[in-house]
This record gives structure tokens, sequence and C-alpha cells, in this order.
């Protein structure tokens, strides 16, 4: 359905960043005062390429219907279609097709998961893997986004639970040291980031997975900002649940991806229900579809999972290990050449090791609001605030932070281009020369 | 570059030394108020000294405002110029002052503000084009509007 060009032999080679930006078509507009854009917030989300935009347009010129209904032909089409993107989503992360559940974003994926522990806790005996409770523990960790973090708070507050974290240490990594204390056979789940969106530390996915698997508890692992930049393997992670959105991966709003082990999605219960996520309905009761469909309530979002499916296809012909080496070589740049400027302070892991494409900072005398202000004056498009991590910031006791990060169309240009508005900040505030 | 419109000198004046900071005693209501896109936050209190022979109404005096804060140029200044606008206005006056420049603040770079009734205040006229900032700039005056609610709720009429 989308043509996807040959990035100089995919799997190979450094990119050809030039021909990846012309697929898109936003890197080519100016803003403010006519400048050119330096897109550094795809940490937030990422830009779309023309083959995604196309691949939701066609399945809305040709392929049109409800899926999982009716027997028509356009009914048809379009279930395959939805299915068909399953599969190559699933493959995408090494998954299974029947493991791969359809949500509105990341933050719905994790929900369902806590909702449906919660919904649980009221079920019969056989959810009881599931069932948590006064006694119980939910582990997480100090550098968790929100959306990996109220939920489990609302679920201990529902339960009974007793949530716990991981610290982070002064360097931006999580401190496993009491390990085999915090994850004890009380511990239900252990819900974590694959990457940190601040601080872009990738964390010890396999130190973590053996202590939960020790003591029996679920790992959830929140992969939104691992799934996007580099190759991700659910069964190489051994993690029981991983969430991802698909805007992040160059696909569109409004998806994102629950994987879970097929044995596990088998037995949880649905977290909202209605429409298509049935076997039978009586006036007095209903049982349940199989999974995925039993997570799915209502018309699902077909267009937008043909389009996440596109976006697949996009980053497997670029080739992951490639996009994770490019960007591995923009943090390194950017780290050695914001480390360079006076009165920076960079927020995270300053070693370009177990780290990804996500740089945070402060600018002595500087807030970053008014530094995004002058950067974003000079087309400079960044992140500012505690980026949905306010615990971790007032842990590194930061108020706020200015974050850039990189994707597989950025280029060093753009890190020069954020150096030199920094200093252009410092002068405009009178805190540097 | 626009930012000098944002930014200007009366801005980064109060930005760098502001007015009436710290928090004093006597106050009759204190109120916490958090940006929560940034985590900036401002704790303003405020002193109400009542007309002649009356309970707290809006009649009263605003005696003291005192505050303390993290946060942006915007919300650090906006809240300076605050203090010099309202202490020592009635609190109708002081509502009156609010409501100007809540209008200012939302009317997207197109405002003429009223010179006699803000003062230092019609440089944030600015900030009005940045949908982002309005917050910034409002985030000192919901304080105030709350702290004065609050004491007129303790020991009006």
């Amino acid at each position: 359905m989308t043509t996807v060009r040959e990035f100089g032999g995919a799997g190979s080679g450094p990119l050809d960043v030039a021909a990846i930006r012309e697929d898109f078509p936003i890197l080519s507009r100016t803003v403010r005062d006519g400048r050119p854009l330096v897109y550094l917030d795809s940490g937030a989300t990422s830009q779309k390429p023309r083959q995604v935009l196309d691949a939701e347009r066609e399945f809305y010129e040709r392929h049109n219907a409800a899926v999982h209904r009716g027997a028509h032909q356009l009914a048809e089409e379009a279930t395959d279609a939805y299915e068909a993107a399953r599969e190559t989503i699933a493959r995408f992360i090494g998954g299974d097709v029947g493991e791969v559940v359809f949500t509105k974003n990341a933050t719905e994926a994790i929900n369902l998961v806590s909702y449906a522990m919660g919904n649980a806790a009221t079920a019969d005996e056989g959810l009881r893997r599931f069932q948590v409770g006064p006694g119980d523990e939910i582990v997480v960790t100090e550098m968790e986004h929100h959306a990996n973090l109220v939920p489990w708070q609302e679920l201990c507050r529902r339960t009974g639970a007793t949530l716990r974290w991981f610290p982070v240490t002064a360097q931006g990594r999580l401190d496993l040291s009491d390990i085999d204390e915090l994850v004890n056979e009380r511990t239900k789940v252990v819900a974590f980031a694959h990457q940190s969106n601040v601080l872009g530390t990738v964390n010890p996915v396999a130190d973590i997975v053996a202590r939960a698997r020790e003591v029996g508890a679920l790992t959830v692992l929140d992969a939104c900002q691992s799934v996007p930049h580099m190759p991700v393997d659910v069964v190489a992670l051994g993690v029981d649940f991983l969430a991802f959105s698909g805007h992040k991966m160059l696909g569109p709003n409004g998806i994102g991806v629950l994987w879970g082990r097929r044995e596990l999605l088998e037995a949880m219960p649905p977290f909202i229900t209605g429409g298509s996520m049935i076997g039978v309905v009586h006036m007095e009761y209903s049982t349940w579809a199989e999974p995925p469909q039993r997570f799915e309530a209502g018309v699902p979002m077909a267009p937008q999972a043909v389009a996440l499916a596109a976006a697949c296809d996009y980053l497997s012909a670029v080739g992951m290990e490639r996009i994770a080496d490019h960007e591995h070589t923009l943090v390194e740049y950017a780290l050695k050449e914001l480390d360079a400027v006076e009165g920076l302070r960079i927020v995270g892991p300053t070693e370009a090791v177990d780290r990804g494409g996500a740089v945070s900072f402060e600018v002595e005398g500087i807030h970053p609001h008014d530094l995004g202000q002058v950067l974003d004056d000079r087309g400079v498009e960044v992140r500012v605030g505690h980026h949905c991590a306010w615990p971790l910031h007032r842990k590194l006791g930061v108020i706020a932070s200015t974050r850039a990060s990189f994707y597989l169309y950025n280029t060093t240009e753009d890190v020069d281009a954020l150096v030199s508005a920094v200093k252009v900040a410092q002068e405009f505030f009178g805190t540097r020369g | 570059m626009q930012l000098d419109a944002m930014y200007q000198e009366i801005i980064l004046d109060h930005y760098r030394n502001p007015h009436h900071k710290g928090l004093r005693e006597p106050h009759n209501a204190e109120a916490h108020h958090i940006n929560p896109t940034c985590g900036d936050e401002v704790t303003l209190r405020v002193a109400l000294t009542s007309a002649e022979g009356s309970l707290l109404d809006d009649r009263a005096v605003v005696s003291d405002v005192s505050y303390e804060g993290m946060g942006c140029s915007i919300s650090q200044a906006s809240t300076s110029v605050l203090t010099d606008l309202l202490i020592g206005r009635t609190v109708a006056e002081g509502m009156r002052t609010l409501e100007a420049f809540t209008e200012l603040m939302h009317s997207k770079g197109k405002g003429e503000p009223d010179e006699e009734v803000l003062e230092d205040a019609v440089a944030f006229a600015g900030v009005s084009k940045y949908p982002a900032r309005i917050k910034c700039a409002l985030l000192g005056w919901m304080a105030w509007k709350d702290a004065v609610s609050q004491s007129l709720e303790k020991e009006g009429v």
C-alpha cells in the first residue's frame, strides 16, 4: 500500500537524513518570523511522513467501514486491513498477532492493565493472579512519566495495596541496590519505563524482570520512548506487558498498543466493556470475547491502525538499528556541545551509555519557560516544564527543565542551532556575556 | 525579533528586583497556587483593613500583599507588579484592576490597555500573543483573588 524508498540499503551505514526529511512535509516549513523549523520535540510527539498520511487517506478513500461488523465488501476489506495492521505491528515488536491490543494511547494501555486488575479484585478465584488488595505491593520507579505512576497510585487507592518505588540516583540512573527487598513475595506488579522520557536513561530491564520473576510479580514496561527509537523484541525483554503510543513513532494520534503475553490476556478480565468485546449477551449477563477483541470494545480506530502499520513499515525499511545508531551519534554530539556551554547543566546521564536521544538541561539564571521562548523565537522547538515527570524533577531538585529530543530526521546542525539559541538566550537575559 | 515586545524592560526589571517580596505578618489569608504544566508556584498573603465601622467587604483597603514564589520571569514579574498596583487600593478597585489585566491577557496581542488602570502591567500586553504564557502572567493574580475571597469569607459580612 505504501512505498518506502531504499535508504542506502536497510540495516547498513549512516542514514541519508536529507532523503528522509523529504518525506516529512512539515520539516520544510518555517515558524515565527520565517525561521526554518528545528524540531527537537519528538519525545512529545513525532512528525509524520507522507507514507503514513497516505495510508490513512487511502483507507478512508477506498476501504472505509466499521470493522468486525457487517458482511458487505467494504466491511471485509476494512477488517482485513485492520487485522493485517495488527500483524505488522506485532511483527515489529517480535510479538504474536493475538497479543496486540489496540488502545487510544499508551496511557490507556497502562490503565487497561491497572483497571483489569482492579476489576479482578471483585471477581472469582479464577482471576487470583490479577487480584491486588491490602498487604500486596506495586513497585514503580521515581523516574516514571505520570502515565505509568498515577494509574498505579489509583489502583492502590482503590484496593488498599501499597505503592513502592525504585529511587533515582543523582546521575539519573535507577538505584537497584535494594531490589531484593523492594521486589518481594508481596509484590504483584513491577511497572517501569524502558527509557526515561526526561533523562534518556535506558533502564536494565533484564535485572528487574529476573527479580520480578523470582517472586512471581507481573512486569509492565512503558516502552513509549523505546519502541520508536531502538529495536525492541518483547520475547527477548521477557516482560509480561508492554505499552507504547503510535504518535511518537511516526504514526497517527489516537492509537496506542498494549502487548501482553497470551496466557495473561486470556486470563485477564476486561477494562472497558460494550460492543465487540462480548461472547454472548443476555439481559442478565454477558460473556467475554477472546483477546485481543476482549479489550477492544466499540468500533476501533482502523484507519489509525493501518497508518501505524505504515509507520512500522517505514521504520523497518530504514532499519531500527540504524535509527538507534543515528540517535546515539546525535545524543553523543549534543551532550558534548551542551556540556561546553557555560552555565548549562545536563539533567540525567552525561555519558552516552545506556542512554537514548533525549537530553534535558537547566541553564543558570534562566527559567525553562523563558529559555523555551527564546529558542522558539529562533525556530528551535523543544519541550519545557516537568515533562509529566513531576516527582522526578522534585527528586533531582529541579523545578522544571528544558528537553531536546531527537529522531531519525534530526541532524547535528539541529544540535548546533539549539546550542547557538541557548547562547542567544544567555545574552538576552544577561546571564552570560 | 518578537522577543523584545514580550520581554519589556519593565518586566525584566521586576524579575531581577522584585517588589514587596517575602511573606509578612499580619495577613488575613494565604493562597498557594501552582501552574501544573511547569510546576511554578506562588504563595501569596493579603492583609486587609476594613472600612471604618464595618466588617470586611469590598470597601476594605489592601494594606499589604506579600509573597514567595518560584517561576519564570513572566510569573515573577507579574506578581511583583501586582503588589505595586494593589497595595493601598480598595478590594473593589483591586478586582477591577484584576479584571482589566485578565482581559488584556486574553486579548491575543490585540488589547489596548488602559494605562490609568494597569500602569506598569501594560508591559505584559505582548505576553497575550503567546497562549502558553498567559497562565504564567496570571499565576499571582489568581492567588491574590483567592486570598481576598478567603479573607472576605472568613471575616466579611
